[in-house]
């Protein structure tokens, strides 16, 4: 996994230093709230609405059992005991004092972690697969390449002020549970026809006010060239992308604008004029990074566990556990496990200080010190053995983080909303529990199969609710809160967006919605077909009338 | 109504001025103005930079409760998350 070196270090520790002294003068007054706020969202402390928020760093998604039991003690010690991961593998304390946070950023630095590239109109954190390493269906493992793009945009003088925030997805898979199309850039990893590696690279995707699904821009990028093309990108956007208008400001706005063929043809432009020079990491450097890398020593194991078949065959509910929440693979006998942060009534995304640590322990014990932030707001052990399944299955259920609900209808991706956040016009969170609760049948939940619900309390669409297959925004009307459907959406490798079905629902309604969505899918569907593929084969049409029809 | 609401510097926590130019956590001891006299109140708070930040104003009926068109956010951010009933102001009062 990535590491810091020596560099890294000094410049975390200097960074909390500086920070420090910044607190300090604004607590003195000798800093305005206007002088103060750029400097404390670079360092990922926001303010919302009940208090301050901080927002640390998970670089890709990937932590140690060490760096979590850090995120416990800080969630213990400095916030109310819980913390939330984002859609962007990220983790947020909702209740962190300012004084408090030179400390919290000290502890936070004693296990390689931080806030820098959480805010602010920089690279952000870059974002990847949240079974890198571990799935059978990759090409490769692509945090090699996370690790040299964090490398490279931290703190990159140049791309310090960018037009606005630019966020970076990796993937070496088919099957897209990154995102890619949904990012300023997203990188694909794949075999070309010659059989070597490179990159697909997407530009232009985003949600927000004004969603697009990306554009390829480069079929296959040699993988030796990664850092000059994206410098090529990142400055004809740092030049041509729009600074009057925060709306108009992501790169997206310039790609679809101009055309994709203009912006290509500027990128390509810029690139044959820097690719020369030495943007280009050496050989080496690029072999450095790959061994932090090095693949665990997986034990040499018979792919199929007779310990494990016998426990599946004993007991239902671990049996539906490893159907639903465990992933193949690419190490016979190994299995990846996903854990659920969204039990029945729960708020997607929180984990207790106490879930935490034991996580870390499963981690430390069971999947070589490994652990992942998904986008979907869940977590990941990739490296379990099959014979320990039954075991790891019985300590997340002590947990309840074992509900079994993987991409199923009540693994929803809700943004904290007005419950928590000043940009918001509605809550998010108490939807998002009402539908887990209407579907907390296990079994009906099974048979829905794939649904993907995600709620966004606002337009900027943090929930994701365009790329949703059942999307719900929530808009504030004269005081009252209403909810959007919009249907048809997909961020993964079929990226669409949603379309927005009708007015708007009150929240009791909103929850019915789905359900009569869902009844309608259920009586309709041909053989294996998920919503979203009855969705794209009847048209919206059925499925409005279905929603709106008088009961 | 009116009244003055900011967050406090030090921690974040919601606070609301009192008649005795003092901040208050419980909106209930919030200060009522009438919505000619607010403005120059606000300016008067905004210059209190060591104290809070991010002061505005906010709709209040007679009796304190939020009103107008930010009655949901205001109500949140006096009470804290309507998920967490054991967070926030809400769970001072009844402990």
């Amino acid at each position: 996994m990535y590491r810091y070196d020596e560099f890294d270090a000094t410049l975390v520790g200097e960074r909390v230093a500086q920070f420090r002294g910044q607190v300090e003068r604004r607590l003195s007054g000798a800093l305005s709230e206007e002088q103060f706020k750029p400097l404390r969202l670079m360092n990922g402390l926001y303010l919302q609405l009940h208090a301050y928020m901080l927002r640390v760093a998970v670089p890709y998604g990937t932590l140690s059992s060490r760096q979590m039991r850090k995120l416990a003690y800080v969630a213990r010690k400095y916030d109310k005991g819980y913390g939330h991961f984002t859609t962007r593998q990220n983790i947020q304390y909702n209740w962190p004092a300012l004084v408090d946070v030179p400390d919290i950023l000290d502890d936070l630095a004693e296990v390689e972690m931080h806030a820098i590239q959480t805010s602010g109109n920089c690279i952000r954190n870059v974002t990847s697969d949240q079974y890198a390493g571990a799935a059978a269906d990759e090409v490769e493992d692509p945090r090699i390449w996370c690790e040299v793009i964090r490398q490279w945009s931290t703190f990159h003088p140049e791309f310090t002020y960018l037009p606005r925030k630019f966020k970076i997805a990796v993937t070496a898979s088919q099957n897209d549970r990154a995102a890619i199309r949904l990012h300023d850039i997203g990188l694909r990893i794949h075999k070309n026809d010659a059989g070597e590696t490179g990159f697909e690279v997407i530009v232009g995707g985003g949600l927000g006010r004004t969603p697009y699904i990306g554009h390829t821009i480069r079929e296959f990028l040699p993988k030796k060239h990664l850092l000059s093309y994206l410098e090529a990108v990142l400055r004809v956007y740092n030049l041509e992308g729009r600074r009057d208008n925060l709306y108009k400001a992501r790169i997206k706005i310039l790609v679809n604008a101009g055309g994709v063929e203009k912006f290509t043809d500027l990128v390509e432009a810029e690139w044959t004029a820097i690719r020369k020079s030495e943007i280009d990491l050496p050989t080496e450097e690029i072999e450095r990074i790959r061994a932090y890398f090095t693949p665990p020593d997986f034990e040499d194991l018979p792919a199929e566990s007779a310990v494990l078949e016998q426990k599946r065959k004993g007991e239902a509910a671990f049996a539906r556990w490893l159907r639903v929440n465990t992933v193949a693979h690419k190490t016979p006998g190994y299995a990846i496990v996903n854990i659920s942060l969204k039990p029945v009534g729960g708020i997607p995304g929180d984990i207790s200080d106490v879930q935490m640590e034991a996580v870390a322990d499963l981690a430390a014990q069971y999947s070589q010190d490994e652990i992942r932030a998904t986008h979907e707001q869940n977590l990941v052990l990739p490296h379990v053995k099959k014979d320990d399944l039954y075991v790891v299955w019985q300590a997340l259920t002590v947990q309840d983080l074992a509900t079994p609900n993987i991409r199923l209808v009540s693994d929803i991706i809700a943004c904290p909303g007005l419950d928590y956040c000043t940009l918001a016009n509605t809550r998010s969170i108490p939807i998002a529990q009402r539908i887990s609760e209407r579907f907390s049948d296990l079994e009906q939940q099974e048979d829905i199969g794939e649904l993907k619900i995600k709620i966004s309390g606002c337009i900027n669409a943090c929930g994701h609710h365009h790329v949703g297959h059942i999307g719900i925004l929530g808009v504030d009307k004269k005081g009252e809160e209403f909810y959007q459907i919009t249907l048809g959406g997909s961020g993964a490798e079929d990226a669409s967006l949603g379309e927005i079905v009708g007015r708007g629902l009150s929240s009791g309604d909103a929850v019915g919605a789905v359900e009569k969505l869902v009844h309608y899918y259920r009586n309709n569907r041909q053989d294996n077909e998920r919503f979203i593929d009855t969705y794209r084969r009847l048209g919206a049409d059925p499925f409005k009338e279905a929603l709106y029809a008088a009961a | 109504m009116k009244a003055i609401t900011g967050n406090r510097l030090s921690d974040g926590a919601v606070v609301y001025l009192r008649d005795d130019d003092q901040w208050a956590t419980q909106r209930g001891e919030a200060a009522r103005f009438d919505d000619d006299d607010v403005a120059p109140v606000l300016r008067a708070a905004q210059l209190r930079v060591r104290e809070i930040t991010d002061a505005y104003i906010i709709d209040i009926t007679a009796d304190g409760a939020p009103s107008g068109r930010a009655i949901i956010r205001e109500t949140i951010r006096g009470a804290g998350p309507t998920v967490r009933g054991d967070l926030g102001l809400q769970a001072e009062c009844c402990a």
